[in-house]
């Protein structure tokens, strides 16, 4: 039977981990990651985990560990942020490499220069092509639900790829939030016990991670490309037993109010709950406003976000990270790319939004969708604009 | 032993491109490389093995006459033999004479 408790997030996000059985979990201490880390600690300290709890002196060496246990056959977790996750870089390719079923939380945050704690999307846009499975969530529902599923989809035999899920430093990390917390029984259910496709075993020895000669390397970046597309399929699958399990229905591309909106607005993470406040206000006084949120980013769900946008005429797309001198919006571009293949497609208006923990408030999305709207009877696409900022 | 086709498609690769046969190494000549060769003269070799023990690929091999040589097919041709011999017995030639 599941509770209902109020619950930090990042705990919740702990204590779902810790029902799924872990058997390993090796991390570094980063704001805002921390709370994830300190309680499965204290999980494991107090005997309610039976996991090996490694503590390291870098995230390098976390995911290095990681790398390591995973391949040895046991269920390993671990999470950052920011630099943490930076530093993680070089190991990050290694994992679906040799896939690994490691499963990461990445309590989204911003990059230094200037130093920044707070929240944006910088750490994980600059870590787009690792070649993890990568899902973005709202809430800590969300986090409870996707942390369980990211094992089951990360270690489903066809895939058997890392994965990520994105959850935003603080403005979720840190919110105390009503769940549904289900026990160990119904993930028992839903999760089956981890059967790696090959494991570190002296009886039957392999060697991972051997040099590929230049004869070989373009088949096994090819390959990597292949699982992690073919991914699709199993994760809209394992979505649908997830629904069957928990009763929640979870898809790679979510809409709210899109099915006759005039105009779109594509939102990433836990910013999509304020946006929908703002769309609802809109829609109170009669502006046709829907949002697209993107939950799926890697594999990017092509197909669904064209599906999703249909023939609305604007499509504004939100970015939290910057890609200097380039195209401004990382997602923007992506879903740009996704759109150049449509016969018709929209103006996409970019808007950065959020950087380094600034507040992103319902008026700041109103302006946005002023702008989607003036674009729509301009039939113009404006220059990106970084919300709020002081000119 | 599908990872030993020196060529295979993508299709034909282990899981995470693992190597499942122990000492698969072999199957691969690191001496295709070479541009040139150790050649041995024993007229002066004490068969100190010290060529033997300083080849880095660990391809030569005192024979059945009691003089060193190096197995060719991995001998990437890097000199050190020649370097560290005492009695100037090892001497490099271009792989083009
Ligand atoms: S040239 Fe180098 S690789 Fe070849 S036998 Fe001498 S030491 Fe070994
Ligand atoms: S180092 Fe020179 S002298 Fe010694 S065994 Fe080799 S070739 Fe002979």
């Amino acid at each position: 039977m599941e509770r209902r408790i109020g619950m930090e997030a990042s705990i919740a996000m702990a204590e779902a981990v810790g029902l799924c059985d872990a058997d390993v979990v090796s991390a570094y201490p980063i704001t805002p990651q921390t709370h994830i880390v300190e309680h499965l600690s204290e999980l494991v300290a107090n005997g309610e985990l039976d996991a090996n709890f490694v503590p390291v002196e870098s995230e390098h060496s976390a995911m290095s560990v990681c790398c390591g246990s995973s391949a040895a056959g046991a269920r390993t977790y671990t999470a950052t942020s920011s630099q943490g996750l930076a530093l993680m870089h070089e190991i990050l390719f290694i994992a679906p490499a040799l896939r690994l079923p490691i499963v990461m939380a990445v309590a989204n945050r911003s990059l230094s220069g200037p130093i920044s704690i707070w929240n944006d999307h910088s750490d994980i846009m600059a870590e787009r092509d690792i070649g993890w499975i990568q899902v973005f969530v709202e809430n800590a529902q969300e986090a409870i639900d996707l942390t369980i599923w990211s094992f089951r989809i990360a270690e489903d035999k066809r895939v058997s790829l890392p994965t990520i899920v994105n959850f935003d430093g603080f403005i979720l990390s840190h919110m105390i939030e009503p769940v549904l917390m289900p026990d160990r029984e119904q993930v028992q259910d839903f999760l089956p016990p981890f059967e790696p496709l090959q494991r570190l075993d002296i009886d039957n020895p392999v060697s991972m991670g051997p040099v590929g000669i230049p004869d070989v390397y373009t088949e096994a970046k090819y390959v990597q490309h292949k699982l992690l597309t073919d991914a699709y399929g199993p994760i809209v699958e394992t979505f649908g037993e997830l629904e069957k399990h928990f009763g929640r229905k979870y898809r790679p591309v979510e809409t709210y109010r899109a099915d006759d909106a005039d105009v779109l607005l594509l939102t990433m993470g836990a910013l999509g709950e304020t946006a929908m406040t703002a769309v609802d206000e809109r829609r109170k006084r009669g502006q046709k406003v829907g949002l697209i949120k993107l939950r799926l980013f890697r594999p990017f769900p092509y197909k669904d976000l064209l599906n999703a946008i249909g023939d609305k005429p604007v499509l504004g797309v939100m970015d939290r990270a910057v890609s200097f001198g380039g195209p401004v919006g990382p997602v923007a571009s992506e879903v740009k790319a996704a759109l150049f293949s449509a016969r018709k497609h929209p103006l996409v208006p970019e808007f950065i939004v959020g950087l380094g923990g600034r507040d992103t408030s319902i008026a700041d999305f109103h302006s946005i969708f002023d702008d989607l709207f003036e674009a729509a009877e301009r039939d113009t696409t404006p220059d990106p604009r970084f919300v709020g900022l002081r000119e | 032993m599908k990872y030993q086709n020196p060529k295979p498609k993508w299709s034909e690769l282990e899981t995470g491109t693992a190597i499942l046969t122990p000492g698969s190494a072999r199957a691969t000549h690191t001496g295709e490389w070479r541009s040139s060769r150790p050649v041995w003269n024993d007229e002066h070799c004490v068969q100190c093995g010290v060529c033997v023990i300083f080849c880095p690929e660990g391809c030569i091999a005192f024979q059945a006459d009691g003089y060193p040589k190096a197995d060719l097919d991995y001998c990437k041709g890097c000199g050190i033999c020649v370097q560290e011999c005492p009695t100037t017995s090892i001497a490099m030639q271009d792989e083009e004479e």
